[in-house]
């Protein structure tokens, strides 16, 4: 055995328990936020997500009254003289059949796009948050009724349902958003009360109820904060899906009215000319595209950031 | 007695995003055939890794740095995958901790354990059918021929345990590696799977590796144990040598906290306090010195060799060196 | 098991009830009938027509009316087509419609499960990336978007490949392309994880740990396993591809179901757009049921019971 040379009898001195430190190893300890921020910020691909988000959010609430400003044109200015210019140095964007600048429209169409985004998520949120909590909140035959609702609602093909919605309402955003709001709350609904489900076996519920709170505080205070992490992703990844929809109303013809325009109504108009105007088609299609990319990597980068499972 | 496997310094590390974890960093013992051996630890030991090792099935990235793995004078570290595969399941079983969930939910527990012989043995769909109807005979499985068109799900753990030595054992391999194969399991459960690893022992003339983090387990399995701790052996000797004269600090706590029914009432259980060592960046010391009522200022600084203390019976500990204090170990004497 | 189809045969019976019900009143609730658009009929002609379909009649009668025809299998006549019944019309239109979607749902499973299975085995190579580059765009660039992409490059500039129309396989491949475009990078993504997530399971160490080659490990033990949320995934695939036909056929000029829905709206067709959604449903809700069943052919842990 070669133990060394140098040992001499010094070492064999006891350490005393005050100089060991036992948890050396441990990790500071963060926050459950703290750590979800740390991770995402890590995530190259949700965080342009993110930036994009902010950035052609920032443009949508901005953008057109600075054209107003600067230029004197808003969506609507018709120009027969500049009809059909491809992009240039003027017309970023290029121009239509009536002169219009493409890319006045296109930043219009963020205004009336990602507020049927928003708002159709933020109505998803309300009602699914609402009704998946109650459902699993107090589970049994209400949890039951409730749930084959939701399971006979899911089997019927929605966006047929959304068309007849548009086709009762007069057509214009309200409408938009109200049918929306009636057909695609369902998925949150079914996570939230998921959640609750699993949630409300856990002891700290178990300790509330124990402490004598009531049903409606367990349930605000308690159960909902911590299915947090899987409803701002789902609200996340909604937003996408709602601009998507609306594009889709849009293209078939049943979108905001004329002149107004959201990306879906600019791509639809676009299609007839698109053999000579491919570019008419271009932006828009790369406008509500980038938008959903978008969102969706920041939702798919939540995910990873929020799950608590995933945590190393 | 004839070898059946040497591990001569063997190092295994993963290596991740944050750098190389060095899971176990120089680990020696060997097994003789028809020996049965324990290799104890708590998680983290390196004393899994070790084992899947053996059987070269590490994450993707995981990798054996250094060191030997001679099964029957073969070194199975170097052995090319397609050779590797004639070993698993044939000459080398393997069991797991966890038996909800180490059989396949989609596929019957009848092909599950036909797989290995037809793939190894060269079998018949109809003898494998005859082999595995035995097999799960004999390792207690009531009306073994209906069972075999089921599904795990239709088992309880324990029944699930015995399709998994079942299946282990199907080829008559000579080893088998039970990685902690009755943690998961109720405590009537857990002795009858150890009486059936005795038994089946004896019939099928297997040597056994028990990989496990509880000492009451391997008492009366093993002739001999490794503790593991912080990716090296801590202290190897026979059973009798590591139960009444234990040599190193981190044994002394492993048996205390073996619960010792006569005393129920008497003591408590003692844990050992704080956490194994971080392998990111394993100490320069003795990685136990941390958590080490009696360490020293050498612990700190030198890693300790194997002290010879008898035959067989090594510990790796400052305090065998002829200059240390002398320390009475702290243990419950008696009827373990 | 029969006891489950019973059961499920029931539950589909009570949703196609709902379905039938909404369709109706919320067409009767629609402003503006089926004879006001365009030019206004003198008042007289109007009335007559209203008193040919049943449409002056009080609303539930005109429900129940329905309701008897319904469980004959008669839709009832077109409003817009004079002389034609909804079951013809969809007889006529929805062939087109089921070829196009059948070849979509066939290719976005073979394909997408393919590329998903690339990806998960090659994790983080290139192989990887560029599947899920390409699934990535699949699932964030609309479906009309990569229509009208896939007929500005192949037929107007390449000319390769009729752009509108629906005379043989030819005009069925950019079609078919654009529709499955969502759900094949769906199926590609979902499978994708999926795998990654069994393959770190336990009975993948102990298949391994028996010796069985990395073919048998990843075909036999693991990518059945991995399907199982992909078998979940056909009902909503259905569904999308059924959906993406109205716009899909739209642009390519497709003489399908999808086209005529989108059309009989545009008509206030009350007739033909409550027979072409009470269709869409019932053939959805047959879907379902079809998965759920092979839901438990492939998962033995799913009990078929009451």
């Amino acid at each position: 055995m070669d133990i060394n040379m140098d040992i001499t009898k010094d070492m064999f001195e006891r350490v005393p328990e005050s100089e060991k430190d036992l948890n050396t190893i441990v990790r500071p300890s963060e926050t459950y936020w703290q750590d979800a921020w740390r991770r995402l910020k890590q995530n190259k691909l949700a965080m342009f997500g993110l930036y994009f988000v902010l950035f052609i959010t920032l443009l949508a609430i901005v953008g057109p009254p600075l054209v107003k400003m600067f230029r004197g044109i808003d969506y609507a200015t018709q120009n027969y003289k500049y009809s059909n210019q491809p992009p240039n140095s003027k017309f970023w964007f290029g121009t239509d059949m009536f002169g219009r600048d493409i890319f006045v429209r296109v930043l219009y169409g963020a205004r009336i796009s990602l507020t049927v985004g928003y708002a159709a998520s933020v109505l998803n949120l309300v009602i699914g948050v609402l009704y998946g909590g109650i459902s699993g909140y107090f589970g049994g035959k209400v949890d039951l009724i409730m749930m084959r609702i939701v399971d006979i609602l899911y089997s019927i093909p929605m966006m047929i349902y959304v068309i007849l919605l548009m086709l009762i309402f007069k057509p214009g955003l309200g409408s938009i958003l109200v049918a929306l709001a009636i057909a695609y709350w369902l998925s949150m609904a079914r996570i939230v009360r998921a959640q609750i489900l699993s949630l409300k076996q856990q002891e700290f519920v178990l300790a509330a109820r124990t402490l004598g709170a009531s049903n409606a505080r367990i349930l605000l205070r308690h159960l909902i904060p911590n299915s947090m992490g899987p409803i701002i992703v789902t609200l996340t990844l909604s937003v996408p899906s709602a601009i998507f929809t609306e594009s889709f109303l849009s293209f078939i013809g049943l979108g905001v009215s004329v002149p107004k325009a959201s990306w879906g109504t600019l791509a639809s108009e676009a299609l007839e000319g698109l053999q000579v105007y491919p570019y008419q088609l271009l932006f828009p299609a790369l406008a509500i595209s980038l938008t959903i990319l978008a969102f969706n990597f920041l939702g798919d980068g939540l995910r990873d950031a929020l799950d608590p499972k995933m945590r190393k | 007695m004839e070898r059946l496997l040497e591990i001569k310094n063997l190092r295994t590390s993963f290596f991740t995003h944050v750098g190389e974890v060095q899971a176990v960093r120089g680990v020696s013992f060997h097994l003789d055939k028809g020996e049965a051996i324990g290799i104890v630890g708590e998680s983290g030991s390196g004393k899994s890794i070790t084992m899947m090792s053996v059987m070269r099935l590490l994450a993707d990235n995981g990798k054996i740095v250094e060191g030997e793995i001679l099964f029957e004078g073969r070194d199975l570290a170097k052995l090319p995958e397609n050779e590797m595969q004639k070993v698993r399941g044939n000459e080398i079983g393997m069991i797991f901790q966890d038996p909800m969930t180490s059989l396949n939910p989609v596929l019957t527990v009848g092909d599950q354990l036909m797989e290995p012989l037809i793939k190894h043995k060269k079998m018949s769909k109809e003898e494998a059918f005859n082999r595995a109807v035995h097999m799960l005979e004999l390792v207690g499985i009531p009306s073994p021929k209906s069972r075999m068109s089921q599904y795990p799900h239709e088992f309880s753990g324990g029944m699930r345990q015995r399709v998994m030595i079942a299946m282990a054992l199907a080829c008559e391999p000579k080893l088998l590696i039970a990685d902690e194969p009755t943690t998961a399991l109720d405590v009537t459960i857990q002795a009858q799977i150890l009486e059936l690893m005795k038994d089946l022992k004896q019939k099928i003339n297997t040597s056994i590796i028990l990989i496990t983090h509880d000492l009451g387990v391997v008492a009366d399995l093993c002739s001999r144990i490794n503790v593991m701790y912080g990716g090296l052996i801590a202290e190897t000797g026979t059973t009798r040598d590591i139960f009444y004269n234990p040599k190193h600090p981190y044994t002394w706590g492993l048996l205390n906290s073996v619960p010792n029914p006569k005393n129920l009432v008497k003591e408590r259980l003692k844990p050992i306090d704080g956490q194994p060592p971080d392998l990111l960046k394993p100490p320069a010391g003795c990685p136990f010195a941390p958590r080490c009522q009696y360490a020293m200022r050498i612990c700190m600084t030198q890693r300790p060799p194997l002290f010879e203390i008898g035959e067989g019976h090594k510990a790796a500990c400052w305090l065998n060196h002829k200059d240390a204090p002398k320390v009475e170990a702290p243990i419950r004497r008696g009827d373990l | 098991m029969i006891n489950y189809i019973i059961k499920r045969l029931v539950t589909s019976v009570i949703t196609l009830f709902v379905v039938l019900t909404a369709t109706f009143f919320l067409m009767h609730a629609l402003p503006g009938g089926p004879f006001d658009n365009e030019k206004p009929l003198p008042p007289k002609i109007k009335a007559n027509l209203e008193a040919k379909y049943g449409l002056n009649k009080p609303l539930y009668e005109q429900y129940v009316m329905y309701l008897k025809n319904l469980s004959r299998g008669d839709l009832g006549p077109t409003l817009k087509y004079e002389g034609r019944t909804v079951n013809e019309m969809i007889a006529y239109s929805f062939p087109a419609s089921a070829k196009l979607g059948a070849v979509s749902i066939i290719f976005s499973l073979i394909l997408g499960i393919y590329l998903g299975v690339v990806a998960a085995l090659n994790q983080g190579k290139w192989q990887d990336r560029l599947v899920m580059v390409i699934a990535t765009l699949g699932v964030t660039v609309p479906s009309f978007v990569i229509a009208t992409l896939l007929m500005y490059v192949f037929s107007v500039k390449l000319r390769l490949l009729p752009s509108s129309g629906f005379a043989g396989p030819k005009y069925m491949i950019l079609p078919a392309l654009a529709l499955s475009g969502y759900s094949l990078s769906f199926i590609a993504r979902l499978t994708r994880s999926s795998l990654l997530d069994v393959i770190r399971q336990d009975y993948i160490r102990t298949a391994k740990a028996k010796g069985l080659s990395r073919n048998v490990v990843i075909y036999k033990h693991a990518l059945r396993n991995a399907l199982i949320p992909v078998v979940t995934y056909l009902g909503p695939l259905v569904a999308g591809v059924l959906t993406g036909s109205f716009v899909i056929e739209k642009i390519f000029a497709i003489p399908g179901l999808g086209r005529e829905f989108v059309t009989s709206i545009g008509n206030r067709d009350f007739m033909l757009i409550m027979g072409t959604t009470i269709f869409y449903s019932t053939l959805l809700v047959v879907c379902n049921l079809i998965v759920d069943l092979l839901y438990a052919v492939i998962d033995p842990r799913i009990k078929l019971e009451a």
